[in-house]
């Protein structure tokens, strides 16, 4: 019993030695940041898509061989365009996607800020007639 | 005055999502197009100890489909594909995507061997430098050995006959 333990110690030892956890996580996080292109909701890291899983062990072999992060950001966009960021560039082509939100905001802003103006007004403002109506109702 | 700003707005939100629905998030425009054919050497399909590289088409326009045994929408498209090759507007060269040899030869054997010569991509490398993910794909290589079109997806007849017919033309009389 004891000596199948140690066996079995033996070998998770080797299999958790065989894999390079700071890599992995190196990998995980540049593979969250792209998209993947067979199913376009999910990351790189997420999918399990056969072309998901290949570009993970790009990577992975690209990391190995002392690249940086951005180069491997390069790289993909070099193949896929823009589309695998899921954090686009500011770009001519995608300057509505970034001011856009805050050109809404400004816009709903300004609309509240109408409307709140418009119904203030009216309170000040009472005709003579009704002056009169409000003066005969104090006295 | 109001009513009119109302239904103006909404008027407009439902133009804006219906052109969004039309059009096709799989259709990713490639940052291929108009740049030299990536590098490839690969052995060909046939005989694994000859090799072919995209260098051997310069000084002509071609055709480049990416294909699988494996892969239904590569059946589908394959009578457009040989009607394409049988017009001898181009040749067309194949790139065996991530298929095995075993499967991808009776697969020609079984629906016809259009293409002038396939390549073997077993573990999908060159597919990664030309930007595939969605096999089958399409590509028009001129005599520079510049990409000048990308289609994804199945070749469809309209497809072949309005965009890469002419294209093809036009990228051969340009000389």
């Amino acid at each position: 019993m004891a000596r199948l333990l140690i066996v079995f110690l033996l070998f998770v030892g080797r299999a958790l030695a065989a894999e390079d956890p700071a890599l992995d996580r190196r990998v995980t996080e540049l593979g969250n940041e792209l998209r993947c292109l067979v199913c376009q909701n999910q990351t790189i890291a997420d999918s399990n898509a056969p072309l998901a899983v290949d570009l993970r062990n790009q990577i992975r072999e690209q990391l190995k061989s002392g690249k940086s992060e951005t180069e491997i950001k390069d790289y993909m966009v070099a193949r896929y365009g823009d589309f695998v960021l899921y954090r686009p560039p500011l770009k001519a082509s995608t300057v509505a996607l970034w001011v856009g939100p805050f050109l809404l905001l400004l816009l709903g802003f300004w609309l509240f800020y109408r409307r709140v103006a418009r119904k203030r007004a009216p309170e000040t403002q009472l005709s003579e007639a009704e002056r009169e109506r409000a003066a005969k109702l104090l006295e | 005055m109001r009513v009119f700003w109302v239904i103006a707005v909404f008027v407009s939100l439902v133009g804006l999502l219906a052109v969004g629905l039309q059009l096709n998030p799989r259709e990713v425009p490639s940052p291929l197009i108009g740049k030299p054919a990536p590098h490839f050497e690969l052995p060909l399909l046939t005989a694994p100890d000859k090799s072919f590289s995209q260098k051997d088409m310069l000084g002509a326009v071609w055709i480049l489909n990416v294909w699988a045994s494996w892969c239904p929408p590569c059946l589908v498209e394959h009578p457009v594909v040989t009607e394409l090759a049988r017009s001898g507007i181009a040749p067309v060269i194949g790139l065996n995507y991530k298929d095995a040899r075993d499967d991808a030869l009776p697969w020609l054997r079984r629906n016809g061997d259009p293409y002038k010569l396939s390549v073997y991509d077993a573990e999908g490398r060159i597919g990664i430098d030309y930007g595939v993910y969605g096999v089958p794909e399409t590509y028009v290589i001129d005599r520079k050995g510049v990409i000048r079109y990308k289609h994804i997806g199945p070749l469809t007849p309209e497809i072949a006959q309005k965009k890469l017919q002419p294209l093809v033309k036009e990228l051969a009389s340009r000389g």
